[in-house]
């Protein structure tokens, strides 16, 4: 195996948990803790580890509010930029969770999460509408998560096989 | 006939047969709380989704009949293919594969078509709980050999030869071997393959978990020059597709042999499952993703398992295949049985103790690796624990 190759086997480790301890990452892939620390730390410098993340499903947690919306939109590209200059506007907005380039009907799909519904018609109408190269925006709310990021939100996942088997 | 009373009704084959440890130990653990299992000998996934909606498929489409006894032949061909691919061995669909209920029951089938009464079968031990039990039933004796686990319980030609004698039919072979993992290479096949010949041999080839191997690509026993025609290649879909509860397996070998085969499953059980036969063509097709990745889950498993174990101070060797390991408890005074008894009613972790896979499993316990890591590592922590008040 290659460093690359232990390299990918961490990342989908991490991937699949992040809190994932070093020494058990170490011992999985068969490497010391100290390689696969050193592997790590390389990871992050290079960004090739973005971040650490923990998937929440809020609709779980009392009182917690929240509302996510997926906006279209269509804009017109910059010169020299293309779409990356009006996607940077929208991206560093804080509400605003994610961002693809999208082939089809529409260019930029922005994911945004808020507390309340008219906090998101807020940012449809007062901030993404009014850029100057935002064409149009069509908002949809998500009504319930099912599935997010590979991680089923409702799923059983009890093991179901008898206590010893041949 | 004058009449008399009978003490029992029930065959003496039957009579004599042991019950399995394994069930012992599922009645010990399953009437406890809060037990983590060890003892498990299937995946931990739950079979792949397009898998299982290939049945779902079928049965809407209405495949609720009969298929042919020796099963769909789109199945038969694919199985074909698939061996081929795997081990370059050519197995004529028509003549030379049988679907059956599982491996288990093509164990059966083949001891069954090729065992008289009074003839011998070599069971290589440690060994799966069914084979002497399934020679018996097929009216064959069975021979037990025992390996050494200075060598990692791999099976020397010198040991088999030794077990040989004139009423000698066939040697059941495992590998990867459940419960100790090992794998057998070519050469050490091949080795194996001298003595089947010398002494005109057939081997019924267990290899179920060929997929499910490690550090070497899995060499069947078919591929040794000259041993396809003596050799009957078992298999299923239980361990490398997740499939255990779908209870669909196959044999490859001599024309001969399968037509027997098919003659005996024609007047005992027809056909297999034809829902599991729909779900074993798009397992075939299309879940060498799902297999890779199931794989990889297990081998890191298995590394964190057996460092685990060194790291307690047990001896365990690295096993190469399947999803067990099987580290000795010797040090610790305690049979496989005491051991795996205290460990349960102590820390409640099941393990499966190593002799009930035959007298050479004695101190060694069989643990499968076969669940989540977080059981893993619990289950880790509490056998150390186990391990500091003895
Ligand atoms: C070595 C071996 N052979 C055969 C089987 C039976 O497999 P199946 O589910 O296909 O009947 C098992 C199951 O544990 C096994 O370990």
């Amino acid at each position: 195996m290659t460093v690359n190759d232990k390299k990918i086997e961490i990342l989908e480790l991490l991937e699949k948990d992040s809190r994932l301890e070093v020494e058990k990452i170490a011992k999985m892939t068969d490497l010391s803790v100290e390689e696969t620390n050193q592997l790590i730390s390389e990871m992050e410098r290079d960004h090739i580890i973005a971040g650490y993340s923990t998937l929440i499903d809020w609709t779980k947690v009392l009182d917690y509010e929240g509302v996510t919306a997926m906006i279209d939109v269509k804009v017109t590209p910059t010169r020299g930029v293309g779409f990356d200059k009006v996607a940077e506007r929208i991206y560093r907005f804080p509400e605003v969770e994610a961002v693809y380039l999208m082939s089809g009907a529409y260019d930029l799909s922005v994911l945004i999460e808020a507390k309340t519904m008219s906090d998101i018609g807020r940012f449809v109408s007062d901030k993404l509408s009014t850029l100057e190269s935002v064409l149009s925006t069509t908002t949809h709310f998500v009504l319930k998560k099912y599935k997010h990021d590979g991680i089923i939100f409702e799923g059983d996942d009890d093991d179901k096989r008898i206590m010893v088997t041949p | 006939m004058s009449p008399s009373s009978k003490t029992t009704y029930l065959s003496k084959t039957v009579e004599q047969l042991q019950p399995s440890g394994i069930r012992r130990f599922f009645d010990l653990a399953s009437k406890m709380d809060n037990v983590i299992s060890l003892g498990v000998g299937e995946p931990d996934f739950v079979t792949p989704w397009n898998v299982i909606e290939a049945s779902f498929h079928s049965l809407e489409k209405g495949y609720t009949a009969y298929t042919a006894n020796a099963g769909m032949i789109e199945l038969r061909t694919r199985i074909s293919a698939y061996l081929k691919k795997k081990y370059q061995v050519d197995y004529d669909p028509e003549e030379q594969v049988i679907v059956t209920v599982g491996a288990s029951q093509a164990i059966d089938l083949a001891l069954r078509a090729l065992i008289d009464p009074g003839d011998e079968v070599i069971v290589v031990e440690p060994s799966f709980v069914s084979y002497a039990p399934a020679v018996s039933l097929a009216g064959g004796i069975p021979v037990k050999v025992d390996t050494d686990p200075l060598q990692q319980f791999k099976l020397e030609p010198e040991l088999l030869e030794k077990a040989i004698t004139e009423k000698t039919k066939a040697i059941m072979l495992c590998s990867p071997n459940n419960p100790t993992g090992t794998v057998l290479s070519k050469d050490e096949l091949a080795a194996i393959a001298a003595v089947v010949k010398k002494y005109d041999l057939f081997v019924l080839s267990d290899e179920i978990y060929g997929e499910l191997c490690y550090d070497e690509k899995h060499t069947s026993f078919s591929q040794i020059p000259e041993m396809k025609e003596r050799t009957l290649l078992l298999s299923g879909f239980s361990k490398a597709f997740a499939m255990t509860g779908w209870r669909l397996g196959y044999a490859v070998g001599p024309s001969e042999i399968i037509k027997a085969m098919t003659k005996i499953h024609q007047y005992t059980i027809m056909s297999a499952p034809t829902m599991a036969q729909h779900a074993a063509i798009e397992a075939l097709d299309h879940s060498e993703t799902s297999v890779q990745e199931m794989k990889k889950s297990y081998r890191q498993r298995r590394n964190f398992v057996v460092k685990e174990f060194r790291e307690m101070g047990l001896n365990c060797y690295l096993p190469g295949g399947a999803f067990y390991v099987f580290p000795s408890i010797q040090k610790t005074g305690f049979t496989s049985e005491e051991f795996a008894e205290k460990l349960l009613q102590e820390q409640r972790v099941a393990v499966v103790p190593g002799n009930v896979f035959g007298r050479s499993g004695e101190g060694y316990i069989r643990c499968s690796y076969a669940t989540s890591l977080k059981q893993l590592d619990e289950a880790m922590k509490r056998i150390r624990a186990f391990l500091q008040t003895i």
